[in-house]
């Protein structure tokens, strides 16, 4: 059974003049359908409007669909009685670290999720534990996030929602605000939660090199999936990417321009080490 | 009209027992007409400094001169410093408040008194700077897209006319299309009216497309003050304070390692492209 799955799923922002009557709307999604299974690293690409974020917002009930059904481990994330449950089952890391850290000391923050569950306060303890020291904070449990750099504090809020124990953690834009460091930090640690722990992730991102590792990429534009499948399937349609406003990582970039100077290469080259050994081979030949 | 930087230093909470050193012993000349790249971790000091280039805090040790003459000695006009020195933060499109988007960019240069035709003259001028055209002038700022409210931001600190532009990440949170067009609208702004551009940025990549020097700062210090292709010649020093080189050079690098015959030293795609090409076809002949 799919993790998640989401079923024609449409959603409108309706825009209220000053009276509350309807003003107009704007079709942010439309018409998404698709499937994630469980243990998947699935990334969604899109330019800034493009719906990803409304879409992700959807996948733990803080948006409702307008038309369709999300469905969250089999259940329907628009009846009232599932709540808990999806929100449970899909936690969410947003952009900004300094919105989402509310603890004086990480390890209370970490805490935070779990005592509202009603989880047993030596079991809090066990799972801030492994939460942090799954994204590499352990070290820090008794420090002040305050006094943390933006990659730490990223990974102080992703041990936060694992500590609620979902089985599928959605990430907006987790690395927007960071320093290459940071943004290397918080890649390894969602990684590793979907390496090691086995936890679904959705990583929505502008950085096309974050998304080389996943198993799927969906690209968004207004409001549809217009491109889904492998990394190496998507970032050979370069044209077609920037026509969309993205990007290709920048070896697959390269290897493009030098195909279009004459080279043999194959399309979608995504490391330098395949971009090595494809010019080893042209060189022998 | 350089600015001018002479052992600078800073200290937050300097009478506290909690002091701690933002910037050390900075010295730095900021000359007309350069792109410069401002890069380095996050703490490293880089917003501190920011805000000592327009006077919006006082170094704790040290000079800092504009046109010659100390910007703290008393008397000192701070207004027309501020207009001469033009500060773009992060984010710059929370600050957007008026109706709409020409209200907006007219509000700077309308606390300079100047006269109603002059201002907007300067807001049309600024708006065309940034590639806004003229549908959008009686727009609502607020329904724009992130990267055209951020190019209205600019356009309000343009409207200033500065002989100096400092623009702290411009390009954070925009997709990658809105990143190169902000960055290409800088960059021709910046040939176009021959002003001095500080970029903050956390991306080498596109600090190495467009900039002519690069200030890579480390603990409150200057750690490499130079053109590009001699920054990013110091890969393992770069990643040792939390940065990087540009992607190209790493690909470089690795080809280098398995006998390529190429130019570690470029770091644009074009440049990448043209030395990988010229090194295949040597190797081909012999």
């Amino acid at each position: 059974m799919s993790i998640i799955k989401t079923d024609h799923v449409s959603y409108d922002y309706i825009r209220h003049d000053e009276e509350g009557n309807i003003e107009g709307k704007t079709r942010a999604v439309s018409d998404v359908s698709l499937n994630v299974e469980p243990g998947q690293f699935i990334a969604i690409l899109g330019h800034n409007g493009s719906g990803k974020s409304t879409l992700a917002k959807h996948i733990n009930a803080l948006l409702l669909p307008t038309e369709g059904t999300v469905f969250v481990d089999g259940n329907d994330t628009a009846k009232e009685e599932n709540l808990w449950e999806v929100r449970q089952s899909a936690g969410m890391v947003f952009q900004n670290p300094d919105n989402q850290i509310i603890g004086q000391v990480v390890e209370e923050d970490v805490g935070f999720g779990p005592e509202n569950m009603g989880v047993p306060t030596k079991e809090i303890w066990e799972r801030v534990e492994e939460s942090l020291k799954a994204v590499g904070m352990y070290a820090y449990r008794k420090h002040s996030p305050n006094k943390l750099s933006g990659g730490q504090k990223q990974r102080v809020s992703i041990a936060g929602v694992l500590a609620m124990h979902p089985k599928c953690i959605v990430l907006d834009e987790p690395t927007a605000m960071l320093d290459p460091n940071g943004r290397k930090e918080v890649i390894r640690a969602a990684r590793a939660l979907n390496d090691v722990e086995g936890v679904t992730v959705i990583l929505i991102t502008h950085y096309m090199e974050e998304v080389i590792y996943a198993d799927q990429v969906f690209v968004m534009d207004e409001g549809k999936v217009v491109l889904q499948g492998t990394p190496r399937e998507v970032f050979s349609k370069v044209e077609l990417l920037k026509q969309l406003r993205l990007d290709v990582p920048q070896v697959t970039l390269l290897a493009y321009e030098l195909q279009k100077a004459g080279l043999g290469l194959p399309d979608g080259i995504l490391t330098a080490e395949e971009l090595t050994e494809e010019l080893d081979k042209l060189r022998k030949r | 009209m350089a600015l001018k930087l002479e052992h600078v230093s800073y200290i937050y909470g300097a009478d506290t027992n909690l002091a701690i050193r933002a910037l050390d012993d900075i010295c730095l000349e900021i000359p007309d007409g350069q792109f410069i790249g401002l890069i380095g971790h996050t703490g490293s000091g880089k917003s501190t400094l920011v805000q000592h280039l327009n006077g919006l805090i006082e170094p704790t040790e040290g000079v800092i001169t504009y046109d010659g003459r100390n910007i703290w000695e008393k008397d000192y006009p701070k207004k027309e410093l501020r207009s001469n020195v033009g500060l773009v933060f992060q984010y710059p499109e929370h600050q957007l408040f008026e109706v709409d988007v020409f209200a907006d960019v007219c509000f700077g240069p309308k606390n300079l008194g100047l006269s109603k035709a002059e201002i907007e003259e300067r807001a049309k001028k600024a708006l065309e700077l940034v590639g806004l055209s003229e549908e959008f002038y009686h727009q609502s700022p607020f329904e724009l897209s992130g990267g055209q409210k951020r190019r209205v931001a600019i356009a309000g600190v343009l409207a200033m006319q500065p002989k100096i532009l400092v623009l702290d990440e411009p390009t954070a949170g925009l997709d990658p299309k809105g990143r190169d067009e902000i960055l290409g609208q800088i960059a021709h702004l910046q040939k176009e009216t021959g002003i001095s551009v500080v970029l903050v940025s956390h991306s080498m990549e596109d600090v190495a497309n467009y900039v002519d020097r690069i200030i890579v700062m480390n603990h409150g210090k200057v750690l490499f003050d130079d053109a590009p292709k001699e920054v990013f010649k110091h890969v393992k020093e770069l990643e040792e304070v939390g940065l990087a080189a540009p992607q190209v050079t790493y690909i470089l690098h690795q080809l280098k390692k398995c006998g390529f015959d190429v130019d570690t030293q470029a770091t644009t795609i074009k440049e990448a492209r043209d030395t990988i090409l010229k090194a295949m076809k040597e190797g081909r002949t012999c």
